[in-house]
């Protein structure tokens, strides 16, 4: 396993790593350059790699059910089919069109909003707020429910990522659907 | 129009470079390009190794590359704050669509709470859960 913290430093992980005692690789991205390569768009996600080929795509996957009543997916499928894997190599669905037809590639728009972020994210670093601050509300109009933008940058711009603009973001997401790969991994059973 | 210390992150890493800036029209040296991403302007076009992109907008000169333009013909979005002298250029969606299709996990490395990096390479023999999360 290999954990990856989408933060913008080191300190906000550090409890959650420090209490959990990983003997895994525990990795912080402050630029959030794995979701770039991964078409990352919401936490937690999951990608399942063996030998350097990608065998499951992204989906969203916990590892508990704290969450549920929130996002409606249970922990124990996911768990049983990462035994499964680990055990005696089984994956369902593991043929490389169905692999591929699983792949959400990002579109052009995505691809500019992670490019805005990248440009807040530096802006926010040298110190200049309000010029980060229009860049970050680009990126989050481009691609409006990438999680790791919009709900990822509220620490940064002084927002409680679980106050008013988190749960008025949740709204959104829920009366359009609740799209992106949560929907589609509970749809698939993934 | 003079020329003044300009900051291009190019897929997060940030590379500090010179350009005249006018308004919103950012434009490099051909050199500067060529230092800073790798892309040199030749007869054929920009190339870089092997790789060559035609150029069909005339604001791609020796006399100097307007950043938009130069976006627009390696087809990678830009975002652009003229005002403080700062780009970024990002993956283009085709790209990222044909490296999904590939299935190859793209590497990366990451440093650890101590600062120890780590790619995701270093364990090619292996199966890998990657667990991408956040803290907020």
């Amino acid at each position: 396993m290999i954990t990856v913290a989408f933060d913008q430093n080191r300190e906000d992980p550090r409890p959650y790593i420090e209490k959990a005692k990983p003997t895994h690789p525990s990795l912080i991205d402050t630029e959030h350059r794995v979701a770039d390569l991964y078409g990352i768009i919401n936490v937690s996600t999951v990608v399942w790699i063996d030998k350097g080929k990608i065998v499951r795509p992204n989906a969203i996957e916990y590892g508990s059910d704290m969450f549920t009543q929130f996002h409606g997916l249970e922990s124990a499928p996911h768990l049983a089919a990462v035994r499964a894997w680990v055990n005696d190599g089984t994956i369902e669905n593991a043929d490389a069109e169905s692999i591929k037809s699983r792949m959400m590639a990002p579109t052009a728009d995505e691809q500019l909003a992670r490019a805005e972020f990248a440009l807040a994210w530096h802006l926010s670093q040298a110190g200049n707020a309000e010029a980060a601050e229009r860049h970050y509300v680009r990126a989050g109009e481009l691609s409006p429910f990438d999680w790791t933008i919009r709900r990822g940058s509220m620490p940064i711009r002084g927002q409680n990522p679980m106050g008013p603009e988190f749960f008025e973001l949740a709204q959104e997401w829920d009366a359009a659907g609740k799209p992106g790969y949560v929907s589609e991994s509970a749809k698939r059973g993934l | 129009m003079s020329e003044t210390t300009f900051t291009l992150i190019d897929e997060s890493r940030p590379i500090e470079t010179t350009a005249h800036v006018d308004g919103a029209n950012v434009t490099l040296a051909p050199e500067a390009v060529r230092a800073a991403l790798g892309w040199e302007l030749k007869p054929e076009g920009l190339c870089r190794g092997q790789v060559c992109v035609p150029v069909r907008d005339d604001r791609i000169a020796e006399s100097g590359i307007a950043l938009d333009a130069l976006a627009n013909a390696l087809g990678r979005p830009l975002a652009l704050d003229a005002e403080n002298h700062v780009a970024a250029l990002g993956a283009s969606a085709d790209v990222r669509r044909a490296q999904f299709a590939s299935l190859e996990a793209p590497d990366f490395e990451l440093p650890d709470l101590a600062g120890a990096m780590h790619r995701l390479s270093d364990h090619s023999d292996k199966k890998v859960l990657l667990v991408a999360y956040a803290s907020w």
